[in-house]
């Protein structure tokens, strides 16, 4: 019996269509697969600077410091001096831009009685008070400044 | 007349002040040295301290993360929320566990003081080293950041939620808006600018603290070094890197 190409020749077929497979795969991923993918690992390394790029929506404690000294002066020598700004007047960085002029006024109940109605859970030490028996229906900064709340 | 020896004197003088002026013109398009970028990734590995004790179940956080990344406003999507563990002395291994809009608005009173134990359990995404959502992750979207944060790929999501399963603290979720899984990221945006977490920042009794282990200064070592520190579900061995003060061993 001789070999013939004739025999082989559906095997050459074959061999030609993987060939031409493999060439798409490779110029197709070539094309789709970003070059920064694979440098740090298995992930597209841009992501990490596109995650950067985003605008923070708090403006952090020192951004609130470099104008309002007054005020955190003021605070240092009182209770509330390591609670920062944005603690209770919410997020501010659109402030600290300049994109807002004059943000809303937290709360003169609500703000404080997030942290201070007594509940139980929460540390011995911390103090808390029974909101409705020691203010009744009056706002907390009647009495107290918040920026300072001891009653001097 | 200008000898062959001037020339190339010369010659070579303006090639060295164009390629300075040109440096030096780059610098300035930079911005100011401050704004420039210093921010290097291997210098850190960042970390977050939790200590219970100090927690008071005020929400801040929660309300803040909402804010600061624009999680959605439902109460089943959340990049931080706070448990509250109320546990019965007849029955310690069944803790009463509620988390009433994952503790955004505070918890309303529910137990009587001085029966059992009551506390307040923060979490978040633990970013942990081996971290079981990037090892299930097919398409590579989900990874560890060489300063140790835990980030997702939204071009890259497929959306298939493996993550969301594999995920043994529950941290992640399926945001509808872009059908990509979602979750903390440490905030990345702030932290590499110099800035906290915005839970953190808002945090007013300092429960919460970020870290950098990285930095041979950072309060964390004392903070490992003299508490009762432990990490959620330590059998896991994923690495977690949020580390509990005072964790009781009833909190899964």
């Amino acid at each position: 019996m001789q070999f013939s190409f004739k025999d082989a020749e559906h095997l050459v077929r074959l061999a030609a269509i993987f060939a031409i497979g493999g060439l798409v795969f490779a110029v197709a991923r070539a094309q789709m697969v970003p070059d920064d993918f694979g440098t740090l690992g298995h992930y597209r390394a841009g992501a990490i600077d596109d995650e950067r790029a985003r605008t923070p929506a708090h403006a952090g404690q020192a951004a609130c410091a470099e104008c309002h000294t007054d005020v955190v002066e003021l605070r240092a020598k009182a209770r509330h001096a390591a609670v920062s700004c944005e603690a209770c007047h919410g997020a501010l960085g659109s402030h600290a831009r300049g994109e807002v002029e004059k943000p809303a006024r937290p709360d003169g109940r609500e703000t404080c009685v997030r942290c201070h109605a007594a509940k139980t859970g929460k540390p011995r030490q911390y103090p808390t008070v029974p909101v409705k028996e020691h203010a009744g229906d009056q706002t907390c900064i009647t009495c107290h400044t918040p920026h300072n709340p001891r009653i001097q | 007349m200008m000898d062959r020896r001037d020339f190339l004197i010369v010659g070579g003088r303006i090639l060295v002040m164009t390629a300075a002026s040109a440096a030096a013109l780059e610098h300035v398009l930079a911005g100011t040295p401050e704004a420039a970028d210093t921010y290097t990734t291997v210098d850190h590995w960042w970390a977050m301290t939790i200590d219970i004790r100090k927690c008071i179940g005020c929400g801040n956080c929660v309300k803040a993360c909402k804010v600061e990344n624009g999680v959605l406003d439902e109460p089943f999507y959340f990049r931080t929320w706070v448990e509250r563990y109320h546990i019965d002395p007849a029955d310690p291994e069944h803790p009463i566990v509620d988390s009433p809009d994952g503790g955004k608005n505070g918890f309303p009173e529910k137990y009587e003081d001085g029966v059992g134990k009551t506390f307040f359990v923060p979490k978040l995404c633990n970013h942990c080293t081996h971290s079981p959502c990037v090892q299930v992750c097919p398409v590579g979207a989900t990874f560890l950041t060489p300063d140790g944060v835990i980030l997702v790929d939204k071009d890259y999501c497929v959306g298939c939620r493996y993550c969301i399963q594999a995920c043994p603290y529950g941290s992640r979720y399926f945001d509808p808006r872009t059908n990509t899984a979602d979750k903390c990221t440490l905030c990345y945006h702030r932290i590499t600018k110099g800035l906290k977490t915005a839970c953190v920042e808002v945090c007013p009794t300092g429960s919460r603290q970020l870290a950098d282990l990285k930095n041979p200064d950072d309060p964390i070592h004392t903070f490992l070094r003299e508490n009762a520190v432990d990490v959620l579900k330590p059998q896991m061995a994923t690495g977690a890197k949020v580390f509990y003060a005072s964790l009781d061993g009833s909190v899964r």
